[in-house]
């Protein structure tokens, strides 16, 4: 791709354990433009580190390498810390699974917002209040003004996401990696959740990194699908052609789980091979 | 035939929170009944209720045709075993498989506790090898295992089982589905299944209860499910729900 906007190539995150070193992410490699990319794999697969580690927030005692690591053309593995900062929040973003861990339970919701905002930018209060309430407005939260001054935990989960990515966007990045973003919720308000994050993302022309365990709800949401397996990309495939997926484990993966109207006792289980691994 | 589990205007109510309103429903003997809704549908307490986990305010709970009390009796508690959410959660982080098997046979009295550990370890389809591990040593597809085990240990007919899938990996949920359907046929037991998602809910159960705010919003057979012939829009939202995201443009 020639205008990528972000850049892999062999990306491996190594974590030192009592009994060696344990590779989670090995030899890693995708480009990515404009689109919506889908990261799907197991517990274990290294979805999260590749996320993880593009965002900057591998724990301390992980090692990063990768030949090229590149976000828009800046080499992200030898810019400085505060350069990682400045990007961090600003041009790339970050949604994780769980609002209720991932907002600060002693902060308003508002105040957030704004701390981002103006974290990233000079703004004066005022503006940034305006901006954080247009915000929370664009993720459709029917009343701003009133969930500008709640806590997280005096609102739902579908609402608390809604803050999060409200809250991501506000300093209108380039990318966007959703780390699980609709795991915790229940499924009628995980298709709203969806549906806003789908609709921001095709308005601003962002790139979208969307991480989940969730196969079929990736290749609905997502132009393309990176198949990962044990730290390694097993398959690059298109959503739309995910029927005709050449790999055993994401063709496993596709059928092993029930489906309504498909009858099938006893489901197929998937045969792991050692060689997939490798 | 008779109803493995008559239950008639369960109410349960948390301090001042009415989490169930008035619901009835009977799972008939050998039958597999679901249990499907959002969080806060109430589908979770109304399994604490039958198991005496949960404050029961009025209404009647008759198991193998006995109306159940305030306090459950031993024998009921050899009748019914329940299958919770997270293996991570459910079982001793400081025994052994073994001692956590050995448990409920300790309560009950049962002599012949080495064959059974043996046999229900077989039937899980864990070896002798994880008889004597920690829980911290499993994964969660083989701690859920352990978990079923320790069900099935006693013998019972009626197994509730609460979202029993739900914390793990799809490909080891349809091991652990594959074997909840297995020891089902083979001891003819009654299942009672909480779930939030409907595929899983029509592939294991024959009938259905789709529950919301404490209140039963229908019932149905699972085959009414996949022909979409349901009568509320909720039950509706969620089949919808249910096929994935669906951009509209």
């Amino acid at each position: 791709m020639s205008d990528a906007l972000l850049d892999i190539d062999e990306l491996r995150v190594t974590f030192p354990t009592r009994t060696g070193l344990v590779q989670a992410v090995r030899g890693v490699s995708f480009s990515l433009g404009r689109e919506r990319l889908g990261i799907v794999g197991e517990s274990g697969s290294g979805k999260s580190q590749t996320g993880r580690a593009i965002m900057g927030l591998t724990p301390p005692q992980a090692e990063v390498s990768a030949k090229k690591l590149a976000f828009d053309g800046i080499d992200l593995l030898s810019i400085s810390p505060r350069q990682r900062r400045s990007l961090r929040g600003n041009r790339i973003a970050m949604i994780l699974q769980d609002p209720k861990y991932s907002l600060d339970p002693v902060m308003t919701i508002g105040r957030q917002i704004v701390e981002t905002l103006r974290t990233h930018e000079k703004v004066s209060k005022a503006e940034a209040r305006e901006r954080a309430l247009a915000m929370l407005q664009a993720v459709q939260i029917r009343d701003p003004a009133r969930v500008f001054d709640l806590y997280p935990h005096e609102v739902s989960g579908g609402m608390g996401q809604r803050a999060m990515i409200a809250m991501m966007l506000i300093t209108g990045p380039e990318l966007m990696i959703a780390d699980e973003p609709t795991s915790a919720l229940d499924v009628t308000v995980q298709l709203d959740v969806l549906k806003i994050l789908d609709k921001l993302v095709a308005e601003r022309g962002m790139g979208l990194i969307f991480i989940s365990h969730d196969l079929r709800l990736v290749s609905s949401f997502c132009d393309r699908v990176v198949v990962m397996y044990a730290g390694k990309v097993v398959e690059q495939i298109k959503a739309s052609e995910l029927r005709d997926a050449q790999h055993p484990y994401t063709r496993g993966l596709l059928n092993c789980m029930p489906r309504i109207g498909f009858e099938r006792h006893p489901l197929p289980v998937l045969d792991r091979k050692p060689e997939w691994a490798a | 035939m008779t109803a493995a589990i008559a239950i008639e205007g369960l109410e349960v109510v948390f301090d001042r929170f009415r989490a169930l309103k008035g619901v009835s429903l009977e799972v008939r003997e050998g039958e597999s009944y679901g249990l499907v809704g959002e969080s806060g549908s109430g589908k979770s307490t109304l399994l604490k209720a039958i198991t005496g986990l949960a404050p029961v305010a009025s209404g009647t709970v008759t198991v193998n045709g006995k109306p159940l009390g305030k306090t459950r009796d031993k024998a009921f508690y050899r009748e019914v075993q329940m299958v919770f959410q997270d293996p991570y959660g459910s079982l001793h982080p400081r025994q052994t498989v073994d001692r956590l098997l050995q448990e409920p046979l300790a309560i009950h009295g049962i002599a012949d506790g080495e064959k059974r550990i043996e046999r229900a370890l077989d039937e899980v389809g864990l070896g002798k090898g994880f008889r004597f591990r920690y829980a911290h040593q499993l994964s969660g597809g083989q701690r859920q295992r352990v978990a079923i085990a320790r069900a099935l240990i006693l013998e019972p007919s009626i197994l509730l089982l609460d979202e029993p899938t739900s914390a793990l990996d799809a490909s080891v949920q349809a091991e652990v589905l594959n074997l909840l359907e297995e020891v089902r046929r083979r001891h003819k037991l009654t299942f009672l299944m909480v779930s939030h998602d409907l595929a899983i809910i029509t592939h294991m159960c024959e009938r259905l209860m789709v529950m919301q705010n404490g209140e039963a919003v229908e019932t149905l057979t699972a085959s009414q499910l996949i022909g979409h012939r349901v009568s509320e829009d909720y039950t509706r939202n969620l089949l919808r729900a249910s096929e994935g995201f669906v951009r509209t443009a």
